[in-house]
């Protein structure tokens, strides 16, 4: 779950981190009011979107009257397509150096691992390698001064510099492991006349932990179908293609995108109904995406946990129940496949026993169906069979 | 020969009692897998699928030493049941469950290593064996003995990867489960050093998906030390930037862990890279 920078700046606060004077505003009105009091300020929009600046989102005024200006500029703004309501108007800081920091979890070596640059204030991708020091913390020793230490020298920070990273680091240690961070990023971390400050701050907390921080704020960037589908234990994400897909785990039902992909469709969604889906989940799941309007659903089961009979009979129930008027393609296999293949037939289904030959059947009735609606007076043309 | 565990492995089931504790030892049983015990604290005394239960891994291995353990436990009690189970002596344990939090994982992963524990998970379907020991749950059937070493990042892929193999007459020596998660246990170079002094295994199938750089660590330990043919496939080619695909491993997050990038570097280091699952079978005879 990523946070606001408004909400990862006041966390870090909390850790002892300086951060500047700010305000959290809603109009242009209240912009200016917070100017009046800051003097020269930077309005930000609070979106979770990342290069805010390079597109708009951040903006520089010297007066109340700027700050107005650009608030309601900002707020008109969607920035990659999310739509926000909060603006944080902040004091403009004097800068004499730019530095990166950031803590976040290192697949390679299991452990949290500490970066830092003297090269802070641009995209961390556009640094050298070199100029970044890499830190892996030994997870049961935690953050020691010897090590931040270390990474001053390597960084090459000055006497003082490393004087405030070694108050700086541990906070900022604590914060990650107290919070079951993925990430905290600092870019940039601001040298200033009064030390240093965090100009910036983006915090993922672990999603999976979650239930340890009742405390913290709960943030969705999920659409509304995503969190319905999320509240019936679906892994769902809209893709906007013209299949709908369903497949029972992230591995498969990802490699199943990527075949629709190869044999020259577009999917609609990845639809991961997970191990074990019984009859109720399943359907659920089918439900779900006729919903979405897609020229066609495709099927992929292999069964291990999940038994082919029970997604067959969630099938016929939905059909029965709700009607299914797009062409639908299925495969299964593994766990029960014959009594599931037996039930489908039966409800005029042709089953296929591949996965190469139910894709390329979804992709061709997907392509048809797309045909057949632009040549014939589009919304009618279901209803002639 | 095959790696980590075999005929001889005998397993503990922590969490034995829950439904899938218990349906799965049934499995694992029949697959011929030794289960000399099983753990649900306050459950001491029961019997489950004619495995006796104990309330401690203490006590269960007082009682009978085990080798490896699996563990069903909720994701919120994993960490202890883990750490439970190193402290007491196991020298490999599987992590089932789905959502532990990455914190957790991470003191497991350090606690093991501190105990040379080899840790197989979390969010995993396990490993097996073929023929000899099955500590997970993944169907019976389709692990047949063979000269396939297969590590894979996801559990129903690598089921339709080895159904196929089957199909086509391959079978497989062991087969590992990495996990989905950011972070685990094993990786993809542990497996290949294990599959490299292998006899029973002459060639390996790596499973990959986007997310993470685990498939570009690995081609560069290919490329400098593997002694067998390898050939991969990699899940997620058309996932979108920014957009977890089920697994929590699985997202690009600023252009690192691409479908192309890995792609590049397994072809780099002579790894044979399928398409589709389905050529598979095909890329093998090619080696084999």
């Amino acid at each position: 779950m990523k946070l606001y920078e408004y909400m990862g700046k006041k966390l870090l606060h909390r850790y002892d981190l300086q951060i500047p004077r700010g305000k959290v505003v809603e109009t242009p009105a209240q912009a200016a009011e917070a100017a009046a009091e800051l003097g020269e300020v930077v309005v930000k929009s609070q979106v979770l979107a990342g290069k805010r600046g390079k597109s708009g989102g951040i903006a520089f005024a010297a007066t109340p009257g700027e700050a107005r200006r650009e608030a309601a500029r900002i707020l008109a703004l969607k920035l990659q397509g999310q739509a926000f309501d909060k603006l944080l108007v902040e004091e403009k800081l004097t800068i004499e150096q730019e530095l990166y920091l950031a803590l976040t979890v290192d697949g390679l070596s299991r452990c949290p691992v500490i970066l830092a640059s003297l090269d802070g204030g641009m995209d961390i991708e556009d640094v050298p390698a070199e100029r970044i020091v890499f830190w892996p913390v030994d997870i049961n020793l935690g953050l020691q001064p010897f090590m931040v230490r270390e990474i001053c020298r390597r960084m090459g920070a000055s006497f003082e510099l490393a004087r405030q990273l070694l108050v700086l680091l541990p906070g900022l240690y604590r914060l990650f492991r107290d919070l079951d961070a993925e990430l905290v990023e600092i870019n940039p971390l601001a040298l200033t006349p009064r030390g240093l400050v965090a100009a910036d701050a983006k915090i993922t907390i672990d999603d999976d932990a979650l239930y340890r921080h009742p405390q913290l704020p709960r943030i969705h960037e999920k659409t509304d179908l995503e969190l319905k589908a999320g509240e019936m234990g679906l892994a769902y994400v809209e893709l906007g293609g013209e299949i709908a897909v369903i497949a029972n785990g992230a591995g498969i039902t990802m490699a199943t995108l990527d075949m629709v992909h190869h044999y020259g469709g577009t999917p609609a969604n990845f639809l991961d109904i997970g191990g074990g889906a019984g009859v109720e989940r399943t359907a659920q799941a089918l439900e779900l995406l006729l919903e979405t309007k897609p020229k066609a659903v495709l099927i992929n089961i292999f069964g291990g946990i999940t038994r082919c009979d029970d997604v067959a009979k969630a099938f016929v129930r939905v059909k029965e129940n709700k009607g299914i008027d797009v062409p639908v393609a299925v495969r299964l296999g593994g766990t029960n496949e014959t009594e599931g293949r037996a039930i489908l037939k039966k409800a005029g289904l042709e089953v296929f026993l591949s996965m190469d030959e139910a894709v390329r059947q979804a992709v061709g009735l997907a392509r048809e169906r797309a045909n057949g609606s632009t040549v014939g007076s589009a919304e009618t043309a279901p209803q002639g069979e | 020969m095959a790696i980590y565990i075999d005929e001889n492995t005998r397993v503990l089931v922590q969490g034995i009692t829950g439904n899938q504790g218990s349906f799965h030892t049934a499995q694992m049983i029949a697959y011929g897998t030794r289960v000399v015990g099983g753990v649900s604290p306050g459950k001491g005394g029961q019997v489950v699928e004619g495995v006796p239960v104990y309330d401690t891994v203490f006590a269960a291995m007082e009682a009978e030493p085990a080798d490896a353990g699996i563990l069903f436990t909720p994701a919120p009690y994993a960490r202890d049941a883990a750490f439970e189970a190193i402290a007491a002596g196991l020298k490999l344990i599987a992590l089932i469950p789905e959502h532990i939090s990455l914190h957790d994982t991470m003191e497991i992963c350090a606690y093991a290593r501190r105990k040379g524990v080899v840790v197989v998970g979390p969010n995993t379907f396990g490993l097996v064996s073929s023929g000899r020991c099955k500590i997970g749950f993944m169907p019976n059937r389709y692990f047949v003995p063979g000269p396939v070493g297969v590590i894979s990042r996801s559990g129903t892929l690598c089921y339709e990867i080895v159904g196929n193999l089957t199909n086509h007459g391959l079978g497989t020596s062991t087969v590992v489960g990495l996990g989905g998660d950011r972070v685990t246990g094993l990786n993809f170079i542990d497996v290949l050093q294990e599959f490299a002094g292998d006899p029973d295994t002459g060639a390996v199938v790596l499973v990959g998906e986007i997310g993470g750089s685990a498939e570009e660590e690995a081609a560069r330990y290919i490329a400098a030390s593997m002694n067998k043919p390898v050939v991969a496939y990699v899940a997620g080619k058309s996932a979108p930037p920014g957009k977890r695909m089920g697994h929590a491993g699985a997202i690009i997050e600023r252009d690192r862990g691409t479908f192309a990038g890995k792609i590049g570097a397994l072809r780099e280091a002579g790894v044979k890279v399928a398409e589709l699952p389905s050529q598979i079978p095909a890329l093998l005879k090619a080696v084999l």
